[in-house]
């Protein structure tokens, strides 16, 4: 242990209580403070004193700086002349960018709809189950959604692993089943042939994040009421049949909001590239680059524009979020 | 639903196969880590199972432990428990006041909060870094702890106003007639209502920040302050073949999400499914 842990603690423990004691504080005060208005104002002001925190909060260090970023990505490398268009239309003609934002729509296509159907898979089978298998089985594939993205890259990173010196045996599960097979042991994460070291990330999020879909669709396929079931069952649908015309469009709504809630994930998808290949042999995206951009090449106008269009990638699903709230509170 | 059978071999069958292939990575990380250096580097970990009794050992544990994931894990700790703390009541007050007070502008102010809920946070990290740079603030705790807090905020809100919406609305108007102040009403019935949701928030918040690297990496980055996802990935980039010490550190790193998992599993699955759309 380098330094002195007790100290850290004890940091740890101040910023606790200074910050929860001086919170309470500010509240009070401002709360005090706003009592001695005369009546009428007082309601007025009480609304404002209460969000004024949270609000001040997320604007100084959230929609200041989003804000900041858009100026910036119009700047060079140290944010101080202006360079008009330049970072987009550098970050547009350079290939590899290109191949990026490829990269990003594999992901896109891929792991929402998949996480789905395996959590959908998983769900209505294990509703076949007794109550202690099924919560088991659901427990084995909800795990890895406590473990982090680098935790969940170094599990999968030892199965990918590859020996090439001669008579080593192999390590890693997957090169130890191709070369058991008579393949020659080969570096799979840089093999960028049909885009194979993507679809290998790829498959790292979609164990991670299949658990998720399955706790909820399997919460949704529970609340399909027996007697639509039933009914079916009687006028002669096939299980097959009453899965997909009863069942299916019962739970649609929660399809989408699973599928809508992993989209948002993955186009910010970032931890398991970085750690596992940082983005070489064109598995980068848009995420990795910004952070390569700002801290590998230290230019922050060029990472500001990465990130300017991620965001714009985002909006259409952040419309579609608001316009669902809106759809919701309306009821 | 029960009735809607399939072939229930078939099912059994598929349902185990599933668990089984979800599984096996994890186990292989688990099993190596209790292995020997010499045992992991040279054999696959499942010839454990034609030789189970062959040398289980805490090396690895030992040997990560001292060459600085203690040290981080303190750090994460440190870094993590004020970092959930303090959004919570900030948000608390916020969502009351978005709940159960009138006033101009709160709906325009609450649809920019749904609107944020889904923005990317590394739109805020160029600048924010500036900010900080200016008050000699990167590297600290307080840098991390000031990102995390905004960074959830959003979410924090969210969560917590729509829970408060379905509590009945009779208990705050009685309570106003009662002559309680909105202060008053807000810590002595609002907040033990809450319980629920904060508690789910709080879950939520503690394991994204424990399992947080981008956030980390950014406004700590390495040094002597550094998270455990920051030295689990030093590991894998610099020590690339030392698997004894990466299976060990990578579950050093997962034992508190995993202990938050089996032990509040009810909560946990709340707080992710309340609070998954999080940036």
């Amino acid at each position: 242990m380098s330094d002195d842990p007790y100290l850290k603690i004890l940091n740890g423990l101040i910023a606790i209580v200074l910050g929860v004691g001086g919170t309470a504080a500010l509240f009070w005060v401002l709360n005090f403070l706003s009592g001695l208005l005369p009546g009428k104002w007082e309601r007025r002001v009480k609304p404002y004193v209460f969000i004024g925190p949270a609000i001040v909060v997320v604007a100084v260090f959230l929609v200041y700086p989003a804000l900041m970023t858009v100026i910036y990505s119009f700047a060079d490398d140290n944010s101080i002349n202006w360079v008009g268009f330049d970072n987009y239309t550098a970050l547009f003609r350079d290939d590899e960018f290109i191949g990026t934002l490829v990269n990003n729509l594999l992901w896109i296509l891929i792991v929402p709809a998949a996480s789905v159907i395996v959590g959908l898979l998983v769900a209505v089978l294990a509703d076949q189950l007794k109550a202690f298998p099924e919560r088991v089985a659901k427990s084995v594939i909800f795990m890895p959604m406590a473990i982090s993205f680098v935790g969940a890259s170094t599990i999968w990173g030892f199965v990918y692993a590859t020996r090439f010196a001669q008579g080593d045996k192999q390590i890693g599960l997957l090169s130890a089943i191709s070369t058991s097979l008579g393949f020659e042991p080969v570096a799979w994460l840089r093999i960028s042939d049909y885009n194979l070291n993507d679809l290998l990330l790829i498959v790292i999020m979609i164990w991670l994040q299949a658990g998720f879909a399955m706790v909820l669709l399997s919460s949704a396929i529970k609340g399909v009421p027996e007697d639509t079931v039933e009914a079916a069952r009687i006028d002669g649908a096939s299980e097959i049949q009453i899965f997909f015309k009863v069942v299916v469009p019962q739970i649609w709504p929660t399809v989408i909001v699973v599928f809508v809630t992993i989209l948002i994930l993955v186009m910010k998808v970032f931890d398991i590239v970085y750690v596992m290949t940082g983005g070489r042999s064109g598995t980068s995206v848009l995420a990795n680059t910004f952070v390569l951009e700002l801290f590998e090449f230290g230019d922050a106008g060029r990472a500001a524009a990465v990130v300017v269009v991620l965001m714009i990638a985002v909006i259409p699903v952040m419309v579609y979020q608001m316009r669902q709230f809106k759809k919701q509170e309306a009821r | 639903m029960r009735s809607f059978t399939l072939g229930s071999v078939a099912v059994r069958v598929g349902i185990f196969l599933l668990c089984v292939l979800w599984f096996i990575p994890t186990l292989g990380l688990l099993i190596s880590s209790f292995r020997d250096e010499a045992d992991v580097k040279s054999s696959g970990w499942w010839t454990v199972i034609t030789d189970p009794f062959s040398q289980w050992t805490f090396d690895s544990y030992r040997q990560v432990l001292e060459s600085g994931m203690a040290n981080a894990f303190v750090n994460s700790i440190v870094v993590s428990v004020p970092a959930t703390v303090l959004p919570i009541m900030i948000a608390a007050f916020a969502a009351y006041a978005f709940t159960f007070m009138r006033f101009p502008g709160r709906n325009v102010l609450f649809m920019l909060i749904v609107g944020l809920l889904v923005v990317p946070l590394q739109v805020a990290f160029v600048p924010l870094l500036n900010l900080f740079g200016s008050y000699d603030l990167n590297g600290t705790f307080l840098a991390v702890w000031l990102a995390h807090t905004a960074f959830g905020m959003p979410l924090a809100v969210f969560i917590l106003r729509s829970y408060m919406a379905t509590l009945p609305q009779e208990i705050i108007e009685s309570a106003e007639i009662d002559g309680a102040s909105h202060f008053q009403t807000f810590w002595r019935l609002i907040v033990p209502m809450s319980v629920p949701a904060l508690a789910a928030f709080a879950i939520f918040q503690f394991l994204w920040v424990w399992n947080d690297l981008l956030v980390a990496l950014i406004f700590l980055g390495a040094g002597d302050n550094e998270v455990v996802t920051i030295t689990l990935r030093d590991l894998i980039g610099d020590r690339g073949q030392e698997w004894h010490l990466l299976t060990a550190g990578a579950f050093i790193t997962m034992t508190v999400p995993l202990l938050v998992f089996f032990s509040l599993q009810r909560y946990f699955v709340r707080g992710l499914t309340a609070g998954s759309v999080k940036g």
